[in-house]
Formats: structure tokens, C-alpha cells, sequence
């Protein structure tokens, strides 16, 4: 089945399985790696990728053909730029990775919290990644990652150009 | 693992909905917000022939109060249910419910009227449509009917959805101002099944008795089940500790649940009496009663 996504502000087309899943069309059919696979079966959040800009979903519980219309966003699309999004850098700064491969899951399901709650207290925080597993239990700089970027990012002046 | 192929069909409105399902019959599943369907057909435990996928019906996706009654449309997620205020505040049982569902990730995506349809021995939400005394409205192309939840859950992973219907909208009971529900769950943590759980709700009479009660409990049988013999002590007792024990032994005298890596059957068992009687205190502390933990 043919189907038009765009995937981080690119259109695709690609014909696709049905029983494709999101993640798999993503990594394999788009060589997008950066969403991970990790449990396979909707419970450890590795594969978390942004829906609409207004949803987080896990990837490996979607179909591809579901996405056809829609706009998905992947961490390769945080980068703006050249430039670290400020989650990514607020990862950098605090520790907020050991292994890593959490990681775009977390940053994912984090992208869609700020955008809904752009001051979240860290038991928000921990409520929202608590469907996100990390096995190197690295929760703590987790956290502090996700309150860095949310105070930088409610610091940011309006996208509007100033006048001069 | 990957599901086994299907054919993938897409309803753009209601009527084509109904126009799939009445064509594929037996052999269609609806696809909503696929959090139990997806996993189910990765384990090959469902294989549906053909998808029928809903998420573009827009007119699917409504949370609304009508006529006394809560009505979730076939699209209305969990995640939406949670965000609400007025659910927060009046629909004490449903809110409790939409806060614990999976894990925040999957409620973005899971439905209400999904996981009816699912009727997971282990799910959430039948233990709340029972103990609210909810009812499911399901259309096919002989007309909708309107089915009380104890006869639309069958069996494990079976409802009373016949072939070719779709299971439309969910309607709970709007609670009155005596009336409070609490949900109570055990789980090893945020987005395992549970271990036990269990629903209440609670309408008080003007002098403080109980006039109404529904209790159900999950993960304890092949169903979410029904506690009876707890509604029938609670009707027309008054509040205390001795009725909220008795009715915690009729559901422990109820439960039937499996061993499994989240516990053995007997600690299931006694667990189905300790979420009933969390759940009722708390039910009836939102009613003003305290005192009953």
C-alpha cells in the first residue's frame, strides 16, 4: 500500500506492508536509526516518536499505513540548525545518557510533555517518562535533563523576529 | 515479531465503517487506538483477516455529558479523559481510572470503548464500566443496541459485538451529588497489568445509609467480575468498617485468579479483598465518610 508521511518536515512516499510497523518503516524502510527498538511490544518506550506534534506514541505499536498523512517526528528532527535542541543539550550537560539507548525514547516523550506543560514539577516529570524503561537506572539525570531544557526553553524569546 | 498479514482498510466516516464491517463479517477487527490489538496480533494471538482502521472518523472522537450519562465515543482516548476537569472533579471512579491505564505513552493512543471491546481478564476499564453500571452501544446494519455491561463482556477477550458491528460509545451514569466511585489497583509498576483491582461506587441515601452500591473486581477470574454478594451487604448498611470488611471477604470469596509471575493465586485472592476495601474507604471518604481505612 502506497503511503505519504513526512517524517521530520521531509515528504515520503513508500509503498508499504500493512503489518509494517511505524519503528520498522522508520529504521529500515527510511534508515532513520535514531528511534530504538528495544522491548518490541509497547512497554519500555524506546520508541517513542511525536505524532502530529501533539502526541507521543510508541512506534513499535503503530502501523506505518496508520501514519499515512500525518507528520511523525523522530529525534534525527530535534537538531535545528546545526544546533543541539535544548533537550539534547540539557542530556549533554546533566548525564542525562549512559548507554544511550533510551535515550530518543525519553527525549521524545519529553518533546511532547514540554510542549503540554512547559513548567512541569519532577513528579510531573517522573509521571510522564514512567512508561519510558531505563536499564542503566539513570533516572535521576534524566530528570534534571528534562527541568534544564523546560527552564530554557520557557526562557527563549518568541520565535517573531524583533524589529530594529 | 510481526502480525501475520492482513488486509488494510480505512473508514473515512461512520458509514464507511459500517459498510466494511458489514462486508468482511467475521473475518474484520476494528483498529482504534490498537494498544491491546497491535500487541495481541504481534503474539499471534489475534489475526484478523483484515483491519478496519477508525482513527480518521472524527465524529468518533467525543467525551461528552448527555441526558445524565458520560458518553465516550469509539475514538475518545485515555489520555483525553485524564486532561479533563470535569472528569477530575465528578467522575471520581473514571478519573482514578484514566490516571493508572497502561503506562502516559500508550493513553495517548488507547481508547475507552477499545479496551471494552478488548475485555482483557486483566484490563482496567470493564471493572469500571461494571461497578458504574455503564452500557455499551453498538451498531451494525440491523440498527444499534444498547447493552448493559454485564451481558456485553461474554468471556475472555469476547464481547456481545456480533459480527459485522461496531461497538460506537460507552455511557456511564453521571454521578450525583451522593454518589462517589474509587478505583484501586495493584501493579508491580507503571504499565504492568494488574495483580488486583478493583471498583467501587457508592450512592449514599439522605440519612447516611448506603441506598446503592456497585463493586467489581479485575485480574481475578477470566472476566472482570461482578461482586454481588458485596452489593447486596452494602445496600441499606451504614458505613463502617465491619461492612467494608465484609464486603472485602465476599469478593475474596469471589476471586478465582491465576498464578503468574505477578503473584501466586492465593496472595491474588486475598489481594482482591485488600483493593475492595481501599477502594470503598475511598470512595466513601469523597462522600465525606472518614474513618474506614
Amino acid at each position: 500500500m502506497k503511503i505519504s508521511v513526512t517524517v521530520n518536515g521531509e515528504a515520503y512516499e513508500r509503498d508499504v506492508e500493512p503489518r509494517t510497523l511505524l519503528a520498522y518503516f522508520l529504521r529500515d524502510t527510511l534508515g532513520l536509526t535514531g528511534t530504538h527498538v528495544g522491548c518490541d511490544s509497547s512497554s519500555c518506550g524506546c520508541c517513542v516518536v511525536m505524532l502530529d506534534g501533539e502526541k507521543a506514541v510508541k512506534s513499535c505499536t503503530m502501523f506505518a499505513v496508520m501514519a499515512d498523512g500525518h507528520e511523525i517526528a523522530t529525534v534525527e528532527g530535534l537538531r535545528q540548525d546545526g544546533k543541539l535542541h535544548p533537550l539534547q543539550q540539557a542530556f549533554w550537560d546533566n548525564h542525562g545518557l549512559q548507554c544511550g539507548y533510551c535515550t530518543p525514547g525519553m527525549m521524545m516523550t519529553s518533546v511532547v510533555l514540554l510542549k503540554n506543560n512547559p513548567a512541569p514539577s519532577e513528579a510531573e516529570i517522573r509521571e510522564a517518562i514512567s512508561g519510558n524503561l531505563c536499564r542503566c537506572t539513570g533516572y535521576q539525570n534524566i530528570v534534571k535533563s528534562v527541568q534544564q531544557a523546560a527552564a530554557e526553553l520557557s526562557a527563549e524569546p518568541a520565535a517573531e523576529p524583533v524589529a530594529s | 515479531m510481526f502480525p501475520a498479514p492482513f488486509e488494510y482498510k480505512r473508514a473515512h466516516s461512520a458509514d464507511e465503517a459500517f459498510t466494511l464491517l458489514g462486508l468482511h463479517g467475521g473475518d474484520a477487527r476494528v483498529l482504534a487506538g490498537g494498544q491491546s490489538l497491535i500487541p495481541a496480533m504481534r503474539y499471534r494471538l489475534a489475526r484478523p483477516a483484515v483491519l478496519v482502521d477508525i482513527n480518521p472518523v472524527e465524529e468518533f472522537s467525543y467525551i461528552r455529558e448527555t441526558d445524565g450519562e458520560l458518553r465516550i465515543g469509539a475514538l475518545g482516548r485515555d489520555a483525553a479523559l485524564e486532561s479533563l476537569a470535569f472528569i477530575a472533579e465528578r467522575y471520581r471512579l473514571i478519573s482514578d481510572v484514566s490516571r493508572v491505564v497502561a503506562d502516559p505513552v500508550v493513553r495517548q493512543m488507547g481508547t475507552v470503548v477499545g479496551s471494552l471491546c478488548h475485555n482483557d481478564p486483566c484490563g482496567d476499564w470493564s471493572v469500571a464500566a461494571l461497578a458504574s453500571r455503564a452500557q455499551v452501544v453498538v451498531r451494525g446494519s440491523g440498527g444499534a443496541r444498547t447493552i448493559p455491561i454485564d451481558e456485553f463482556l461474554v468471556d475472555s477477550y469476547t464481547t456481545a459485538v456480533a459480527e459485522g458491528e461496531l461497538a460506537l460509545e460507552v455511557r456511564f451514569p453521571t454521578p450525583g451529588a451522593r454518589t462517589s466511585g474509587a478505583y484501586s489497583k495493584i501493579e508491580r509498576k507503571v504499565g504492568d497489568f494488574a495483580t488486583a483491582a478493583a471498583a467501587v461506587q457508592i450512592t449514599l441515601a439522605a440519612d447516611g445509609t448506603i441506598a446503592e452500591a456497585g463493586v467489581a473486581i479485575g485480574a481475578a477470574g477470566p472476566m472482570a467480575m461482578r461482586v454481588a454478594a458485596a452489593e447486596a451487604l452494602l445496600r441499606g448498611a451504614a458505613p463502617s468498617r465491619e461492612a467494608v470488611a465484609a464486603a472485602a471477604d465476599a469478593a475474596r470469596a469471589l476471586a478465582d485468579p491465576t498464578a503468574d509471575t505477578r503473584g501466586s493465586a492465593e496472595f491474588k485472592k486475598d489481594m482482591a479483598g485488600v483493593v475492595v476495601a481501599r477502594a470503598l474507604a475511598s470512595a466513601l471518604e469523597r462522600l465525606g465518610v472518614e474513618g474506614l481505612r
